[in-house]
């Protein structure tokens, strides 16, 4: 849904922050509750002199009601803050930031990814450090070498005799130890050198898949004519590093075969009949529902009545796909809530679990959550299959407002539900 | 003589000038430049201090120095350490295990002596 059409749902939320009724605002704005009421669900537009009265009352600025500010902006605003606690930067009107510097904090936000970034490239190096076999013995020959040289120069720089035989010996030792502290250090910076490629991928290759298929809008137009695999890697790969891409032609190779196997016209219809629910979809279409899921996040808006976010995690929990929602953030970083029906459905394989989640970035908007775990790869004798589990969210018909939604978060760091048992870290908007 | 020091280490120069200092200061000076079987050289040679890199081919310097301690004849011998990896979780290690004195590499041929006159016999309590 573009954000222009969200301006009711702004509205809304608004009203409710200042603890204003909807018949109230309705009746200061001049109009009626009940096309109020139509405004507020985002049936009616709203614009001109009626959003700047309104505006007006809610005491906000009005193009905050129009554009409002996506919520994973401001979720990383957050983790921004948190990573400068003594800067004292204002929470509270952190939407309000957002709202009205639009660019600035856009560059904030760039900035914060970009420090992470590099403290994980940081953090692997270190490990790497630690850890690289070749590199620690290729070191500790080094330091040896420079260690016998030095102990042979000082012999022979210290003030007092040394037996000619024995001077020869330690010039001789000299000369033998710097050939082969010039062979070690050769070898080191070739080693280093041949692996400088892997190096710059120290970043975090899932980011820039997320970022390719972010730009491309999760769609790919030439998989669904039955174009090649590599000519769409050959277009979306551009510039990406190694690892990277081999995560791309993997999550292609994926799309073309969904693709052939439930192609876009067949979509259409049943989409215009049934919604978006993946176990009515795949029941008529006869295909898996994870499969369905996938489809359905790669679809172009034009195709479906409401957007769909998309979360893929494997059995560690660690997500390998994410297609968020404006108002259903999803870490860029780390782990999400734990509460997710994503990681619920790893406990319950081959079960859909289908169930109202909302998340507090927007308290009021209800997403339906459809999580289900299917094994990978096919049976093999005595060994446990591995599973990956599917989340489909889609948003709730604002009318739908029956069954309690199961609250979750995007992640703990930006989570104001203090009391979760799920917690793993303290919250930002802690105190 | 000021005593008897043993140096394992495999490094064959560094060796060379330990043994030169050390000998001219007085000390008699034995190598053994494998880990394996360097506990057995140790009962077999009954050096006054042993000087021990960490890093030997065979086995660790630390593993050596704890079977070291556990043997009462060779419980208390002063045991000064050698070693490329100056982390202080190698220091930690090296304490543990019963270390005397630890030194990292690259060190200076005045601190080896002065080490070594330290853990000497003459510097030992009766």
């Amino acid at each position: 849904m573009p954000r222009d059409t969200l301006t009711g749902s702004r509205i809304r939320e608004r009203r409710i922050m200042r603890g204003l009724k909807q018949s109230e605002l309705a009746r200061q704005a001049g109009i009626s509750a009940s096309y109020l009421n139509l405004i507020e669900h985002n049936r009616r537009r709203i614009g001109g002199k009626l959003l700047n009265d309104i505006a007006a009352i809610l005491d906000v600025e009005a193009v905050m009601l129009a554009e409002g500010a996506e919520a994973t902006l401001i979720a990383t605003l957050r983790e921004a803050a948190l990573d400068a606690p003594r800067a004292g930067a204002e929470l509270d009107r952190v939407e309000e930031f957002a709202g009205r510097f639009p660019g600035w904090a856009q560059v904030l936000s760039d900035a914060r990814a970009r420090v992470a970034g590099l403290e994980r490239s940081v953090e692997t190096l270190t490990d790497r450090m630690t850890h690289d076999p070749h590199l620690a013995a290729s070191l500790h020959e080094m330091l040896s070498t420079v260690t016998a040289i030095h102990s042979a120069a000082s012999i022979l720089a210290e003030p007092g005799d040394v037996d000619p035989e024995w001077q020869a010996r330690f010039h001789r030792n000299i000369h033998e130890d710097s050939e082969r502290l010039a062979e070690t250090s050769r070898g080191l910076v070739t080693y280093l050198e041949a692996d400088s490629e892997a190096a710059t991928e120290l970043g975090v290759p899932q980011e820039e898949l997320d970022s390719v298929l972010e730009a491309a809008g999760h769609h790919v137009p030439e998989l669904e004519e039955g174009g090649a695999v590599e000519d769409a890697a050959a277009r979306l790969g551009a510039g990406l590093s190694n690892t990277a891409r081999q995560l791309l032609d993997a999550w292609l190779q994926r799309y073309a075969e969904d693709a052939r196997a439930v192609p876009i016209e067949a979509l259409r219809l049943p989409l215009e009949e049934d919604g978006l629910d993946p176990m009515r979809l795949s029941a008529r279409l006869g295909s898996e529902p994870a499969r369905i899921m996938r489809r359905l996040a790669a679809m172009p808006p034009e195709v479906l009545p409401d957007p769909v976010g998309l979360a893929i995690c494997d059995a560690s929990g660690v997500l390998s796909y994410r297609k968020p929602l404006p108002d259903f953030p999803m870490p860029r970083f780390g782990a999400a809530c734990p509460l997710w029906p994503l990681y619920r459905a790893l406990n319950r394989p081959w079960a859909m679990l289908s169930m109202p989640v909302q998340q507090p970035v927007r308290n009021e908007t209800r997403f339906q959550a459809d999580a289900l775990a299917t094994p990978l790869g096919g049976i093999a004798v005595n060994t446990d299959p591995l599973f990956e589990a599917h989340m489909l969210v889609r948003p709730l018909p604002a009318r739908d407002d029956g069954t309690p939604a199961t609250a979750v978060g995007a992640a703990c760091r930006i989570c104001p539900r203090m009391e979760c048992h799920g917690r793993r870290e303290p919250s930002v908007l802690a105190g | 003589m000021a005593g008897h020091v043993l140096l394992i280490e495999d490094e064959p120069n560094i060796i060379e000038a330990i043994r030169f200092i050390l000998s001219r200061d007085g000390w008699q000076v034995d190598t053994h430049s494998n880990g394996s079987d360097a506990v057995e050289a140790v009962q077999r040679k009954t050096p006054d201090v042993l000087i021990l890199d960490v890093m030997l081919p065979g086995r660790s310097g630390f593993d050596i120095l704890r079977e070291l301690r556990d043997n009462p004849e060779t419980a208390a011998l002063p045991v000064l350490m050698l070693t490329a990896r100056g982390q202080s979780k190698d220091r930690e290690l090296a304490e543990r295990a019963g270390v005397n004195r630890f030194m990292t590499k690259p060190f200076s041929n005045a601190e080896v002596l002065e080490a070594v006159r330290a853990l000497g016999p003459a510097h030992q309590p009766e």
